[in-house]
């Protein structure tokens, strides 16, 4: 690990006030995803900002029954509570599909959204890397690419922003409150993150210096029917080789609108509006739920070892869709697991 | 064991900029003891038990939090102490494999991974005990599918699991709290 200075901070103001943009300066709150990057001498920061004391840490209520999550709540402390889980299930469920209870009680929502891929050549800095090294090249479009992308991506980087959590948020349009120097500002959650470009090296469009304070999640009707199914290697602690945020807005067994979101295909969570305002007013059955696959997954490009992604996120879209119309009764709150719910 | 440690020190506070290189005085409260310790800003609270306390029951296994092995409890929840900086966890009680325990009674966990001969090499056993009474703590594991979910954080590279699951189900159903 690199030599660093460090410091406290007590108010965003004060964590703020230490930046400077440009210079390498890091802030860390969980740590987990910054100082594991820093063992493997990805992430070089010179100067190290503890924000874990700022005021950040409560999940607020707004006026039209919405919440607002702070950047420092854990991840854990986020899906186990009950607002949370009687409003946004959906969230809750993806969250616990995530990492494992160590991690995520150290994790926070902010961290979330800014851990890096985990393409393995990222993490290998013997090989060349575009994101980690600008101008490198990719090691991973030619080379063992089964983990990789197949929306977006660029002939500079293939590589997948790997959080669970981040695939609910894009469904739910939640939106990202950020503090920099000069005042705040929102960002929708589709535009928080980016796809690779030339510029593979910056996965959001969080400007350097800028502070995420809080998530916002909108009012909505999808607590009743929703899927969150993440498909990989493993059936626990493992990255997704694809996974589908699902929600439906049901009327009489018709559809008044959908949310359909990706993960572990894309460099940022991957959604079709089109594909979802198609949906409107559609039947709930099968045969439409695979149309609209075919619609979602039109403009997939498969590499090497990849392309059975496109097969795979087509069946996962239609069984998260159909888990979620045919959910009945909301899950329980306090033996929530996600293996424990995949079964029922 | 280790009393309290005080040491005569110019190290600054955490509210000062702290210097690459510059040691750094941090107040860690294990086991119910309080140590001040002077440490780089990057070293871990799992090599601060390790190389400046001689705790070294918690295990380094992987240093990237995949293994699990050096899972402790901090604030009574469990976490990976290998991807934290000991300088961010100054005052808050910190439980490791040492300060189960009492005396010469081993923690009811302890003494079931023994009745269950729940380990081989038991490199990973302090990590498993922690992070059991972690989850145990937490409250949310109700049926074999949970634990099992639940524990998944922590490996054995030996293959111990249908061993430690029942040292796990053993003192859950005594304490009353479970039916699994």
């Amino acid at each position: 690990m690199n030599r660093f200075s460090y410091i406290q901070s007590n108010t965003v103001a004060e964590a703020l006030d230490e930046v400077v943009p440009n210079d390498g300066s890091k802030f860390i709150a969980g740590g987990t995803n910054l100082i594991d990057l820093m063992r493997a001498n990805v992430e070089r920061p010179a100067h190290i900002i503890d924000i874990t004391h700022l005021d950040l840490h409560t999940i607020k209520e707004m006026e039209d029954g919405g919440l607002q999550l702070g950047a420092l709540v854990k991840n854990a402390d986020t899906a186990y509570n009950e607002k949370v889980q009687s409003r946004y299930p959906l969230l809750a469920k993806a969250i616990l599909a995530g990492a494992s209870p160590q991690l995520r009680n150290m994790a926070t929502d902010g961290g979330n959204l800014l851990q890096r891929t985990r393409c393995y050549y990222f993490y290998d800095s013997a090989t060349p890397c575009n994101k980690r090294s600008p101008g490198e090249g990719c090691s991973a479009i030619e080379g063992y690419n089964r983990i990789h992308a197949i929306f977006g991506t660029s002939d500079h980087c293939i590589a997948t922003h790997p959080s669970d959590m981040c695939v609910a948020l894009a469904a739910l349009s939640a939106k990202v409150h950020v503090t920099n120097k000069e005042g705040k500002r929102e960002i929708p959650f589709s535009e928080f993150h980016r796809l690779p470009g030339d510029t593979p090296h910056i996965d959001s469009n969080l400007k350097p210096g800028e502070l995420i304070t809080a998530i916002e999640l909108p009012v909505n009707n999808f607590h009743r029917h929703y899927q969150y199914i993440k498909v990989r290697d493993r059936r626990s602690y493992a990255f997704a080789l694809v996974s589908v945020a699902a929600a439906l807005e049901l009327e009489n067994n018709v559809i008044k609108s959908a949310r359909i979101a990706l993960g572990g295909v894309a460099h940022k969570p991957w959604r079709n509006l089109e594909a979802e305002s198609f949906l409107s007013g559609k039947p709930t059955d099968e045969s439409v739920f695979k149309i609209v696959a075919d619609m979602i997954l039109k403009d997939a490009k498969g590499f090497k070892y990849n392309s059975f992604k496109i097969e795979l996120a087509k069946r996962t879209i239609v069984r998260a869709l159909t888990e979620a119309k045919n959910r009945t009764a909301s899950e329980p709150l306090d033996c929530y697991t996600y293996n424990r719910h995949e079964k029922t | 064991m280790k009393e309290v440690i005080e040491k005569t020190t110019h190290a600054p506070a955490t509210n000062t900029v702290v210097k690459a290189g510059q040691l750094i005085q941090v107040h860690l409260t294990i086991n119910e003891k309080k140590y001040v310790l002077e440490l780089e800003p990057w070293t871990s609270i799992l090599d601060a038990l390790r190389e400046h306390l001689d705790l070294i029951g918690t295990k380094k296994g992987c240093d990237h939090g995949q293994c699990g092995a050096c899972t402790i409890l901090v604030d009574g929840k469990r976490i990976k102490s290998c991807l934290t900086l000991a300088v961010m966890y100054q005052h808050v009680p910190i439980i490791t494999i040492e300060g189960l325990a009492e005396g010469d009674k081993l923690h009811p966990l302890q003494q079931a991974f023994i009745d269950h001969d729940a380990f081989q090499c038991g490199y990973c056993t302090p990590g498993q005990i922690c992070s059991a009474i972690g989850m145990m703590n937490e409250g949310r594991a109700k049926t074999k599918d949970d634990v099992h979910e639940l524990m998944s954080g922590n490996l054995c590279r030996c293959g111990a699991y249908n061993n430690i699951f029942a040292a796990i189900e053993e003192v859950m159903k005594k304490e009353g709290k479970e039916k699994i």
